[in-house]
């Protein structure tokens, strides 16, 4: 990889955090790891990551939601990855496959939280198209 | 405003037009609704005819003659039962028999409007009808949110428990697959954080042991005399071990009274949860002072702490299921967002109450006060 790539993550549980971003680094991505959706606000307003992943439930329930809404606001070009864990505890699915959840959902992937390492390195190539 | 559909069920033109001019310009107000409630009528010469509109529109509420030129209205109120639809229905009625009034009755109509009726009689009655249904419909609509409220614990409780399970699955996997090298000193931290994580799954875990056994009413058969000094000393000795590692200094009194009457567990869970908040957010070498006091009226256990605080903000949110503060003061305290909810509980089943006084920076102070009433033995006079 000739360009290194920024990843903007984050995810309120300190180790998911650290285990990602371990991965993530080693695979050869800058990677900006945050805790909140605050600092992850902070972030967008201060850079432009190359891509961004977000837990979805952080100081609120919607977090994840609302720092997409925001991150594409301001850099619209820029692929987001919504990873969560809530459709294997609760049953609820939402895909991206629907327009109209493609609508009110402004990522671009949706993840399943616990998808191997290398699925995920896999899956941010191919919306970096690199 | 809102709109309710009165469909009238009656042979007699007359009295179709009257239910309508009554009707089309009445509305009901009630203190507990948001907004007036107006009618729209619709208007069936037939049973058949009204089982077709009701079937189509399906109305709020039905007015209907019992003497029908086909099927009788009993046959009309009885389709409405089996279909189990939400309308209600009274019977308009010129000569009550009283089999069909008990066959209506059972079947379900709530109201008889004489015929013939005055505006008035007519106007009481669908207001009656009218409070009835919202009354009605609030109530199944608080039963479909007391349901999501527990779906919602769930979701949140199974949240809570797989988020460690997935981290130290993480780590053993970097482990297992030397992602960090081949020497064990690499995965201090690795190893570190996980056995973090168990501690604070092993107390979100005693901490829902507890929740099962509050059962959220008082068992008169496990009242017993509770010693205060005793409890008190207990639940210093269970949370030392924490506080000797932060150096936490304990002051503790108990005056007006040796024993209280009530369940030992119920206490310990109060005495455990505040005790062992008051060490896990203070500062290094702070106090926790724990003071237990009876007057004539009221039991009261204060548990005051010099550490991190709270704002007002924070405070609200204390006694929530499952909610933590998150701040970067409390960020490396683990917690399961349980304890002060079963306290709260505990608290409400001896009908006292909770009140918290807390600054930042300055520590918090949780005093439970209990009427005496509630752990007294009466018969002996305790």
């Amino acid at each position: 990889m000739s360009k290194i790539y920024t990843v903007l993550l984050a995810d309120d549980d300190p180790d998911y955090l650290f285990q990602v971003a371990f991965y993530l680094r080693k695979a050869g991505f800058e990677v900006m790891a945050v805790e909140s959706q605050a600092e992850a606000e902070q972030v967008i307003a201060r850079m432009k990551p190359d891509i961004a992943i977000f837990d979805l439930m952080m100081e609120s329930d919607d977090s994840g939601f609302i720092l997409c809404y925001k991150i594409k606001r301001k850099y619209p070009e820029v692929p987001v990855v919504l990873a969560t864990a809530v459709s294997r505890e609760t049953g609820i699915t939402f895909g991206l496959s629907g327009g109209q959840d493609r609508e009110w959902i402004r990522a671009d992937l949706y993840l399943e939280k616990g998808v191997r390492p290398e699925q995920l390195e896999l899956e941010l190539r191919k919306l970096l198209k690199i | 405003m809102a709109q309710l559909k009165i469909l009238v069920v009656d042979d007699e033109p007359g009295i179709r037009s009257g239910v309508s001019r009554i009707l089309g310009n009445f509305h009901v107000t009630y203190p507990f609704m948001d907004e007036d409630y107006t009618f729209n009528i619709l208007e069936a010469a037939t049973g058949e005819e009204g089982i077709e509109i009701i079937d189509r529109v399906m109305p709020d509420i039905l007015l209907l003659d019992n003497k029908l030129p086909g099927i009788q209205g009993v046959e009309v109120l009885e389709y409405v039962r089996k279909k189990n639809y939400d309308i209600v229905v009274a019977m308009i009625t010129s000569y009550a028999s009283i089999d069909v009034a008990v066959k209506a009755h059972n079947d379900g109509a709530i109201d008889f409007i004489p015929k013939p009726f005055t505006p008035q009689e007519l106007k009481a009655s669908i207001e009656q009808i009218t409070k009835q249904q919202y009354l009605r419909r609030i109530t199944h609509k608080l039963k479909v949110e007391g349901r999501k409220v527990r779906f919602q614990f769930l979701s949140v409780l199974s949240h809570e428990l797989k988020a460690p399970l997935n981290a130290i699955e993480g780590y053993l996997r970097m482990m297992q697959e030397r992602q960090m090298g081949d020497s064990l000193d690499e995965y201090a931290s690795a190893i570190e954080r996980s056995l973090q994580r168990i501690e604070s799954m092993r107390n979100l875990i005693m901490d829902l042991l507890d929740f099962t056994k509050v059962n959220f009413e008082r068992q008169m058969e496990k009242m017993q005399n509770v010693n205060l000094k005793e409890l008190v000393s207990m639940a210093v000795v269970t949370v030392s071990p924490y506080a000797i590692h932060k150096d936490i200094r304990f002051e503790t009194s108990v005056n007006g009274c040796e024993t209280i009457w009530a369940d030992p567990n119920d206490f310990e869970i109060i005495l455990n949860n505040l005790v062992s908040n008051a060490v896990k957010y203070n500062k290094p070498g702070g106090t926790v002072t724990v003071s237990v006091d009876c007057n004539e009226n009221e039991f009261t256990i204060r548990v005051a702490d010099t550490g991190i605080g709270m704002n007002s903000e924070e405070r609200d949110m204390l006694f929530e299921e499952f909610s933590r503060i998150r701040n970067d003061k409390t960020r490396n305290i683990s917690g399961s967002g349980l304890g002060l909810s079963i306290v709260k509980k505990v608290v409400d089943l001896y009908h006292g109450v909770i009140n918290v006084e807390s600054s930042p920076d300055r520590g918090s102070a949780f005093s439970v006060i209990i009427p005496m009433s509630q752990v007294s033995n009466l018969k002996t006079g305790i």
